[in-house]
């Protein structure tokens, strides 16, 4: 409510601004937003986050980078000596840096960058340069306009020899006139799908030099000499990326239950067709047909909302672990978050349009919300890891796992099903299915059938890898003819680890009637899952054809208890209408005036007569 | 000249590229024809797209307009007419980047459902653009069914004339085309009443603005809706009526009048309305779905073997992200997709046809299959299209995102179509009302419309394939789609039987199965189009090297449908866990061959670089040039932002005091 009613953060409808202005608009607000967070003395980062989404209602905003990777960067990656030079310039904003590091021809594939940093000691400077046009630094956030820093990700050259990517603080524009600086040439990248209010950005640097105090050297070092010192290890930058995919899937959660609340409330006010005879034309929500398409996403936020907290306690809990030394849960959870960080922002993006398309063709309309919430989300599919790169992630995890247990060792935490394989191999093949019998109203057999499947699907793509690797010389080719096998794998797997919190978190609820519908809801979660993969439950005959129809007909009968509390279930994500920014998911519901209100206030109606008309119909109807 | 990573890909073509796009043309003088006309639009600069993706709402929207004009008197200089041959290809080759194409939707509905009077008096006008017209049929609050508009024409015999009327706020138009800014006559449906009875939905001509000044006329509201996710360059409106008067003449009677006495009369079936909708709705399909498609696959494809990602084998060089299986799993179906709902549009245009034939005599026989078939198929295509297109968005990571790539604004335009013209899901259901009417009249021995007599017919009740090969077989997978289709029909028809065995009302038994019911009418048109594609391969057999080729899509398109939808084809055992290993094996194998046509096979659909309009799909494969130079073009690069002088620089200077 600070934000809310503050007329300082108050400004025109976004849709109907220029991609200027919303930059404009976007920079004045984290300009007062900052001033205002120090006003008020805030500084808890939790608090710092609600207030900044209150800000830019959950858009991104050209100083994401400078907060979310430039300070925090230096913070664990600076020597004391160089946070003593740029951390208090940054934290008061004298220097406004980025995080360069996605080049144009290069992306998830760090090792493939081509940036380079030639230590020269003659003058105790680096230089940087982009030798060719795909080595242009190209997309970092906020580089395009607004900063006048970046850390830079460049291959290190020092006494002839390449030594991998390290992180150089370059200054790129003159500070006082925000002019780039000789041999910089940086700019905007143009328009996007979204991101209309971030400066994305390329930068090109020819011979540019900066001091050698200027590489971050808390763990990899160049002395003066040249002489290069290496870092202790590498599996610490596994945290941060642990921690950053964390976020992706908290941030699933939320960009679903989103358009779920749009999409939900919007049904209960639309009136469409008749159901009877002779009565009034019902909400379209009590359509079979609309249900069907909301409330399995419903479920899914729900699911992925409880995966989004048990990732952030159990990346705390392990970060405990990793300050004293312990890194051995580590490969796990790193292992896991790339596949869920996929899983989720691949049925996140997917679900935010079906609830955009159940709004039909108001949903297409700016003024519903839900294309701001889809062109914002929808990158996280690529960025931080491409989805695919990072299901393939996961499944060289799974393989490890089968290869361990196959060789007679036990694995343990989310992948320990696979033990069981090990003891039924005197069995012939789809072993894994046999112990299962599967009751389709009790959620701990529904994660049973999921472990199954999942355990099916890795035992088979790990199978496949074999003969592949049997008949060819080269893993990376075996690898990559199996990668379809791999990617549905791990696609089980993740599948399952969802369904099994989801499971796991009902038994903690205390309000009977919270832990009724909530069960509700994990039961179409788990059931609609399987109606989608009916083939894989089937095939590996985890599940008879009667009962397939059996959970087709459950599912449905789901629909119609769930049907009551549709409403209240998004209430209760609890989004504010300004957060919301929809007409058609508005709190009280009075859609149709308002659209009417809101298209008055289109760029298009500014006058009554189109100066198109006089420019070019007039002259045209005068000739004719 | 061309980047070697794509001229490579072309050296190794199993098959020639200028027959194939000859033979998709329909012949080498239509592909002569098209070249000819998209070359005289594309070198005519006031056609350039160069700016599009700059450009505000306001200034797409008058661009259209000027294109629209201008087109006009280009085409009056070209000596090309609405009738002749080369009119097709306009549309095509502006890419749809142009006003007044609802004006053409008025032109057409006043020419079906107007009588010959009123044509002969409208026509005319609305071709010399004395006029301009746009088409209202949606409401605020009203969609794809009809019969709930709200919008209301009162008939007065004192003065012979229909009284207009916008009763309440969910009453007004909606999303018209050329209405907001441009339409000085539209074409409203509204439920006509006389003497206090209604008799459903007509379609009246008014006039909202004056043909002098372009001001709204008296009880005319109207304007543009807003910013949406495309159509910048359209100015959908919106249209409150008050008390507007027009005259009898202006009801559209070729198939019902009201007399001036308002006796009420009709001729014909009632169901001529839903012609124009179904005309609308194939019309659609080749420029407006097909086409974003084939151009997506032409970008990403392209753009995959320039794009070089990781290591395949040690030592080497980064492998082009086309050799990744994944990446070839996301592309080529919606490759073979785009080429099987080609041949669709073929089939349905043919039909289409002959159904047009019949209704000019006043015959409606054909109208019900004709109505079904295009209902199903705009929603499975569209909907497959739209997926395909996102598909190939995803598949070109962070670039695909910028708008330079061509392929957000591909995605935004498509996506509409799985609404417009009809919401998909409403479009199955009426497919699947047609299929169980049609299904039970074969249970009773009834004669059925040539596309459903496959369910009368008896088949196996297992799929015969005994090895991986055998599921390469036009046969095999033809009938086990046709399987499918029968079981998911009978058995959604039996549950209806029994619901409404066992007491529960028509209407209740018929939402209950609903979710069953959209899932037969798509088998039901997936299988027509798997069928359609093997007969058309089947009629290649003049043409070896591309019959080949078109074998292998239709072999992919076919597979990859049961491997994505494995549940329903096990689901009674017609195939076997076995045989679902071998069709994935087949599957996977497909990917491998058709990799290596990948390239030509999007050549052959013959865009032009500015057709594309993408910095990732051109021709000669110089993404990266392309992109660092398109950039720079950005007004956000040429102008000076007012954001550093007002809000940055005071951040970065005096602020810090306070702080």
């Amino acid at each position: 409510a600070l934000v809310i009613n503050d007329p300082d953060f108050q400004h025109e409808d976004l849709n109907f601004l220029s991609r200027s202005q919303r930059y404009e608009q976007a920079i004045r607000k984290s300009s007062l937003m900052v001033m205002k967070l120090r006003e008020y003395g805030i500084a808890d980062p939790e608090e710092i986050y609600w207030f900044k989404s209150f800000v830019h209602r959950g858009r991104p905003e050209p100083l994401d980078l400078h907060l979310g990777m430039f300070l925090p960067t230096l913070l664990t990656q600076a020597t004391p000596e160089q946070q003593d030079r740029f951390f208090m310039p940054a934290w008061n904003l004298e220097i406004i840096g980025t995080y360069a590091q996605t080049e144009m021809g290069h992306g998830t594939h760090l090792r493939g960058l081509e940036t380079t940093a030639t230590y020269d000691p003659a003058t105790q400077e680096f230089i940087l340069n982009s030798p060719t046009v795909t080595s242009i630094k190209w997309w970092p956030g906020g580089l395009g306009k607004t900063s006048n820093h970046a850390i830079v990700l460049a291959q290190l050259y020092t006494q002839g020899q390449c030594k991998g990517l390290h992180a150089f603080i370059v200054p790129i524009r003159q500070l006082g006139t925000h002019e780039p600086l000789p041999g910089i040439t940086v700019g905007d990248i143009g328009p996007k799908f979204g991101y209309d209010e971030m400066d994305n950005g390329y930068l090109k640097m020819d011979n540019f030099r900066i001091p050698r105090e200027n590489m971050l050297m808390k763990y990899a070092q160049v002395e003066p000499d040249g002489t290069y010192v290496k870092p202790l290890s590498d599996k610490l930058t596994y945290g941060t990326m642990v921690f950053i995919r964390s976020l992706i899937v908290g941030d699933s959660a939320r960009s679903l239950s989103r358009a779920c609340t749009i999409a939900i409330r919007y049904s209960a006010v639309r009136h469409q067709s008749e159901l009877k005879p002779g009565e009034p034309e019902p909400q379209i929500l009590d359509y079979q047909t609309q249900q069907y398409k909301l409330f399995p996403l419903l479920a899914t936020a729900y699911a992925f909302h409880f995966v989004g907290a048990y990732i952030k306690d159990t990346y705390h809990r392990i970060s405990g672990d990793i300050n004293e030394g312990d890194l051995s849960e580590l490969p796990e959870l790193h292992a896991l978050t790339a596949g869920l960080k996929a899983f989720t922002s691949w049925t996140a993006n997917a679900g935010i349009e079906e609830c955009r398309m159940a709004c039909g063709g108001h949903g297409y309309s700016r003024c519903s919300g839900i294309p701001d919430i889809y062109v914002t989300f929808t990158p996280s599919c690529t960025y931080e890891g491409e989805n695919t790169v990072m299901m393939l992630q996961t499944a060289r995890f799974l393989v490890k796992s089968y290869t361990q247990v196959s060789s007679g060792q036990r694995v343990t935490g989310m992948v320990s099903y696979l033990n069981d394989l090990s003891r039924q191999r005197i069995q012939p093949q789809h072993v894994a299915a046999r112990t299962v019998t599967v009751r389709i109203n009790d959620p701990a057999s529904l994660v049973d059938a999921y472990k199954a499947r999942a355990a099916r699907l890795v035992e088979a793509a790990a199978k496949n890898l074999q003969a592949e690797l049997n008949h060819r010389k080269s893993k990376e080719d075996a690898w990559n003819r199996t990668s379809v096998d791999l990617v549905r794998a791990s696609e089980a797997h993740c599948h399952y680890v969802i369904v099994k919190l989801f499971t796991a978190k009902l038994s903690e609820i205390s309000n009977a009637a919270v832990r009724a519908v909530l069960t509700e809801l994990c039961l179409l979660y788990a059931l609609y899952g399987i109606s989608k993969n009916t083939g894989d439950f089937l095939q590996a005959g985890i599940l008879t054809d009667a009962q397939i129809t059996q959970v087709n007909q459950r599912v449905k009968e789901l629909l119609a208890i769930i049907r009551p509390n549709a409403v209240a279930l998004v209430d209760s994500f609890d989004f504010h209408d300004v957060h919301l920014g929809s007409v058609l998911g508005r709190y009280d519901g009075n859609v149709y005036e308002n659209m009417f209100e809101w298209a008055k206030k289109s760029p298009l109606n500014k006058t009554e007569v189109h100066e198109s008309f006089h420019k070019h119909l007039k002259p045209m109807q005068a000739k004719l | 000249g061309v980047n070697p990573d794509l001229a490579s890909e072309r050296q190794t073509a199993s098959f020639s590229v200028e027959k194939l796009t000859a033979w998709l043309d329909g012949g080498a003088e239509h592909t002569r024809l098209r070249r000819a006309v998209v070359e005289a639009i594309e070198c005519d600069p006031v056609f350039s797209r160069e700016n599009q993706y700059f450009q505000s709402q306001n200034e797409r929207y008058e661009a259209a307009v000027r294109k629209a004009v201008y087109l006009k008197k280009k085409m009056h200089e070209m000596g090309w007419s609405e009738n002749g041959p080369e009119f097709k290809y306009i549309y095509r080759a502006v890419s749809g980047d142009i006003a007044f194409l609802l004006h053409r939707i008025f032109i057409r509905s006043i020419s079906v459902l107007g009588s010959d009077k009123q044509i002969a008096k409208w026509i005319p006008l609305a071709s010399q653009y004395q006029l301009i017209g746009s088409y209202a049929q949606t409401e605020l609050g009203h969609g794809t069914y009809l019969q709930g508009l709200e919008t209301t024409a009162v008939f007065d015999i004192t003065t012979q004339e229909f009284i207009l009327n916008t009763p309440k706020i969910s009453a007004m138009k909606w999303w018209p085309g050329d209405m907001g800014r441009s339409a000085t006559h539209t074409v409203v449906f509204a439920q006509l009443y006389i003497h206090g009875k209604c008799y459903g939905v007509h379609p009246f001509i008014v006039q909202i603005r004056s043909l002098q000044d372009h001001s709204l006329c008296p009880g005319i509201t109207a304007g543009d809706i807003g910013p949406k996710m495309n159509f910048e360059h359209i100015d959908n409106g919106y249209l409150m009526l008050q008390n507007v008067r027009v005259p009898r003449e202006n009801m559209l009677n070729k198939f019902c009048e009201v007399q001036p006495d308002g006796t009420y009369v009709r001729r014909g079936s009632p169901k001529i309305n839903y012609f124009t909708m179904t005309t609308v709705r194939i019309s659609l399909i080749s420029d407006e779905v097909v086409t974003p498609l084939m151009k997506a696959c032409t970008i990403a494809i392209r753009y995959s073997v320039v794009r070089r990602q990781s290591k395949l084998k040690p030592g080497e060089q980064e492998a082009k992200i086309l050799d990744y299986q994944t990446q070839q799993e996301k592309l080529l179906p919606p490759l073979a997709a785009a080429y099987a709902f080609y041949f669709v549009n073929n089939y349905l245009q043919e039909l289409f046809n002959s159904a047009y034939r019949e209704i000019q005599r006043k015959n409606f026989d054909l109208l019900p299959e004709l109505h079904a078939l295009s209902s199903g198929f705009k929603a499975l295509i569209t909907q497959y299209c739209t997926s395909g297109v996102k598909t190939c968005l995803q598949a070109c990571g962070g670039h695909g995102y910028s708008l330079l790539s061509g392929l957000p604004s591909l995605y935004t335009k498509i996506l509409a179509s799985c609404i417009y013209e009809g919401e998909n899901t409403i479009l199955f259901l009426q497919t699947a009302r047609f299929l169980i009417k049609c299904f039970m009249a074969a249970s009773t021995g009834q004669s059925l419309p040539p596309s459903v007599t496959y369910l009368a017919a008896v088949k196996p009740e297992k799929c015969p394939a005994k090895n991986k090969l055998d599921f390469l077989s036009p046969d095999i997978y033809t009938e086990a789609y046709q399987h499918t289709a029968v079981r998911l029909i009978s058995s959604t028809a039996a549950k209806l039987q029994d619901l409404i065995q066992s007491g529960v009302k028509k209407h209740n038994a018929w939402n209950q199965c609903t979710v069953q019911l959209v899932q037969a009418a798509k088998a039901h048109c997936h299988y027509i189009t798997v069928k359609n594609f093997a007969e058309t391969v089947e009629k290649l057999e003049t043409m070896t090297g591309i019959q080949k080729i078109m074998k292998h899509l239709c072999d992919l398109f076919a597979l990859h449908g049961i491997f994505s939808n494995a549940g329903v084809f096990l689901h009674d055992g017609y195939i076997s866990g076995a045989q679902m290993d071998m069709v994935t094996a087949s599957y996977l194998d497909l990917l491998a061959i058709i990799r290596k046509d990948a390239v030509p096979l999007v050549d052959a659909f013959d865009f032009t670089d500015k057709s594309l309009n993408s910095a990732l799909g051109s021709y000669d494969g110089q993404v990266y040039q392309r992109l660092y130079e398109w950039a720079q073009k950005s007004p956000t690069n040429k102008q000076m932002s007012p954001a550093y002088e007002k809000y940055l620089k005071p951040l970065l200077h005096n602020t810090l005091s306070k702080l």
